[in-house]
């Protein structure tokens, strides 16, 4: 089988790494060989966050390079629109519509732009952008968010959801592993 | 048992398995989670210490006693602890010693980009290289069978990639030696010169039987491949990234040991190639080997030596096609990180930027003091280069500097190096002031404890180092005391004790925002009323603040109510929610 890439980006704090702790473990559990790679350190503080996901038969380079992405989950607009170059030919970007502002916006030394959505589009790439924020507030908390993209991402996987509620199960705390299954479940039917 | 780890928790298992019974590091990225991993183990005593050198050497101590011991750290560490390390290669060992150090090439969270792998060579110090979590536990057991046979530290080398990447590792069983016997051995442990000069030639020798081991142990393996057009020789992660860009196509060298490095070994397999290529990171380490070998060798020419390389680059450099992407035509703005909303750090830059000093500044979360909008932040070289550099720069600098020049340092970084820097300052009596950021924790690493915090690695309460007390007894009178929330105070404090014709030190005392026992009095509102558009509160750099429509919000799932927002407000827009 051919690699799989999946990369996982957002805003430092916004829960990216329990995703790909998740996926990690669901992806070993179906027997694949699996390598995870994360950026720590400065990246905790509201910046710019990465991380690679990739499975097959033989997994050797821990990270994705331009153009290998089969899907960019990003838990934010912009932090998608910058990784667009990572997108394989035809690959897919799911994306949380929520805009987060950094600071040289915030600023008012650069510009958010606009319409990010449809340029994304325009170069070919199936965008499937949508509200995760509210969906993850309906769940119980905003920091949900990383449960409501991961039942969005499931629809483009042929595992079952029992066997992905094994894995949120095993990545959660007990305590709030009921708002993150219907945090999952509220992701896999919007 | 199969598992998924992070090639740092996986060295950790590796020092678990081969019954290591003693750890002491200092944190810096991306080494710390080995330590922390391996405190998680009951049967494993681990610590901080307050630097890299006494870490190395709380650890050869351990050594001597006669159990396995380690010290982790990472690049620049490795600096700290490079005097120890190098006469530690004449002592040589009792029970097993192994030394982490993991490097950061790309430089995702360091000052500088320093290839470790010299040190080895220089200290002649045997150097182990994993190239993913697999391997990071084995090699660390295999260290320790290394360290104990040939009675040498040994040294493991792990880069960002690998200590931040989790792959697929077999776990085993905790096997615990025997305890080795402490013998006094003045010809071996006192390396005076009479002593040191019978070890030197000890050492040579020792280096050779390791070239020697080198050329047969598997851990140096030659791949073979279909296309001998081409042999690439490679270690790290870089061998990932040769095996994902060509599979099997050409005969790799892949290299576990990175020094001594064989030689008979990179002889037959040049024989075997028509070309030889060196695909490393960073220097051209092996490449010089290759070289000093008088073997023909590709390298440097092909590949740089600053920043990362990637399966991309090594397909394109050796003649492959890659498939890139598009991306789009907009500027994306950049999203670089910031100091959390309430953290103590921000308001005393403010401050200094405000009074207009020149602030020699240091390593932790407060360097972020440096990026606008605060950019109050003069120089930045390596942990405690502040204080000390301070003391020159208003010696030199004389009473024209000394009014307008302060240091700021960290309470982990004050400890690790600031306190000598500071004993200069007294001994040598130069009119310098200290501000000692007291955010009661080691932030920038992601949180661990320190000799100031009145806790240890695993969390137990434990002895706290008072640094009124230490300033003082290092002959330091005048030492005061503020909260960085009052910033009225602060810039009082700070002109009188700049304006004090003696040495100061002021501490800035506040926990980290992040601490998950600091209670915080929850978000302030902004009244859009009151709000005239001024932006006055915009020059703070607080994540929680943005201008929308003319008028100040405050994003209240970001805000913790500090409050230092409020007193750079003129019109009372900004305040506790009614
Ligand atoms: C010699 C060396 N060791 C380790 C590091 C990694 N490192 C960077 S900042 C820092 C400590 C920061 O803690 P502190 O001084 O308390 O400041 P804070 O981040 O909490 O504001 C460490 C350990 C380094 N840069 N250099
Ligand atoms: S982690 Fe703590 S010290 Fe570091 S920026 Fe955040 S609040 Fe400040
Ligand atoms: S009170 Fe003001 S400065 Fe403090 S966290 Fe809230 S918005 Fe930021």
């Amino acid at each position: 089988m051919e690699t799989k890439n999946i990369m996982i980006v957002g805003v430092g704090g916004q829960g990216t790494l329990l995703a790909s702790k998740l996926l990690g473990r669901l992806l070993l559990g179906k027997g694949y060989d699996v390598k995870v790679s994360e950026v720590h350190g400065m990246s905790q503080r509201g910046g710019s966050v990465v991380t690679y996901v990739r499975w097959g038969d033989r997994v050797c380079s821990p990270i994705i390079d331009k153009g290998q992405a089969d899907c960019v989950l990003s838990f934010e607009l912009l932090e998608a629109a910058r990784y667009t170059e990572y997108v394989k030919p035809g690959g897919r970007i799911i994306v949380n519509s929520q805009q987060i502002n950094p600071m040289p916006v915030v600023a008012g030394a650069a510009i958010y732009p606009e319409n990010l959505v449809e340029k994304m589009a325009g170069l070919g790439i199936q965008v499937d952008a949508f509200d995760a924020l509210t969906l993850a507030e309906e769940a119980g908390s905003s920091k949900a968010v990383n449960l409501v993209l991961m039942g969005r991402l499931s629809k483009h996987f042929e595992f079952t959801t029992q066997e992905w509620m094994e894995a949120i199960e095993h990545s959660v705390p007990p305590k709030f592993l009921e708002m993150n299954q219907k945090a999952f479940a509220l992701g896999q039917s919007a | 048992m199969k598992t998924l780890m992070l090639g740092n928790e996986a060295v950790a298992r590796g020092l678990y398995e081969a019954g290591c019974c003693f750890v002491s590091s200092y944190p810096g990225t991306p080494s710390t989670e080995i330590t922390e991993c391996v405190a998680k183990y009951e049967e494993v005593y681990a610590e901080w210490a307050p630097n890299e050198k006494v870490a190395l050497e709380a650890a050869l101590g351990a050594s001597l006693t006669g159990k396995r011991s380690f010290c982790a750290m990472k690049h620049v560490g490795l600096n700290v602890a490079a005097d120890p390390l190098f006469t530690i290669s004449y002592t040589g060992v009792n029970a097993g010693l192994v030394i982490g150090v993991a490097d950061d090439a790309g430089m995702h969270s360091s000052q500088n980009e320093q290839d470790s792998r010299h040190y080895a060579k220089a200290s002649k110090i045997p150097m182990l290289e994993p190239s993913d979590s697999a391997e990071a536990l084995s090699f660390a057991k295999l260290a320790y069978e290394l360290s104990e046979k040939f009675d040498t530290a040994v040294l493991i080398k792990m880069c960002t990639r690998v200590s931040h990447s989790q792959s697929v590792v077999e776990t085993g069983e905790r096997v615990v030696p025997e305890q080795k016997k402490y013998e006094k051995n003045p010809a071996k442990y006192i390396m005076m010169p009479v002593n040191a000069k019978r070890r030197h030639p000890e050492v040579e020798a020792r280096t050779k039987a390791l070239t020697e081991w080198a050329e047969q142990t598997d851990i140096n393996r030659i791949e073979p491949g279909q296309d001998t057009s081409c042999g690439i020789i490679t270690s790290s992660t870089c061998y990932q990234y040769v095996k994902e860009a060509f599979g099997d196509t050409y005969p790799v060298l892949k290299l576990g040991m990175i020094w001594p490095m064989p030689q008979q070994k990179i002889k037959d397999f040049a024989a075997t190639v028509d070309r030889m290529v060196v695909v490393e990171e960073l220097d051209g380490f092996i490449e010089t080997h290759c070289k000093n070998l008088g073997l023909s060798v590709s390298g440097k020419d092909l590949f740089t030596n600053i920043g990362e390389l990637s399966q991309n680059l090594v397909k394109e450099k050796l003649g492959g096609t890659v498939q890139t992407g598009t991306c789009l035509t907009e500027d994306i703005p950049a999203r670089p990180p910031v100091m959390c909303a309430g953290c103590p750090h921000r308001s005393i830059f403010y401050v200094l930027k405000k009074l207009n000093l020149t602030v020699l500044g240091d390593i932790g979360c407060y360097t972020l003091g440096a990026v606008a909008p605060l950019g109050a932040i003069d120089t930045t070289v390596c942990m405690g280069a502040s204080v000390s550099g301070l003391h020159g720069f208003v010696k030199a600098g004389g009473e024209e500097m000394e009014g307008r020049t302060v240091a700021v340092i960290g309470d982990s970084t004050f400890i690790h190096s600031g306190v000598t820097g500071l004993i200069n300052i007294a001994y040598n009596e130069s009119n310098a002031t200290v501000i000692i950021l007291d955010n009661s924790i080691t932030g920038m690493t992601g949180h661990q404890q320190n000799p100031t915090t009145g806790y240890n690695l695993k969390g137990d309460p434990c002895t706290k180092i008072d640094l009124e007390s230490l300033c003082h007894a290092v002959g330091i009178q005048r030492v005061r005391v503020v909260d960085p929330y009052d910033m009225d105070t602060c810039q009082t404090v700070i002109k009188e004790e700049l304006a004090a014709k003696e040495p100061s030190v002021i501490i800035s005392r506040r926990p980290c925002a992040l601490l998950k026992y600091v209670k915080h009095p929850g978000p302030i509102c902004s009244d859009p009323e009151k709000c005239k558009g001024c932006k006055a509160c915009m020059n703070i750099g607080c994540p929680a603040i943005s201008m929308v429509d003319g008028k100040a919000k405050i994003d209240a799932t970001l805000c913790v109510g500090c409050g230092v927002c409020e007193q750079l407000c003129k019109f009372d827009a900004l305040g506790a929610k009614e």
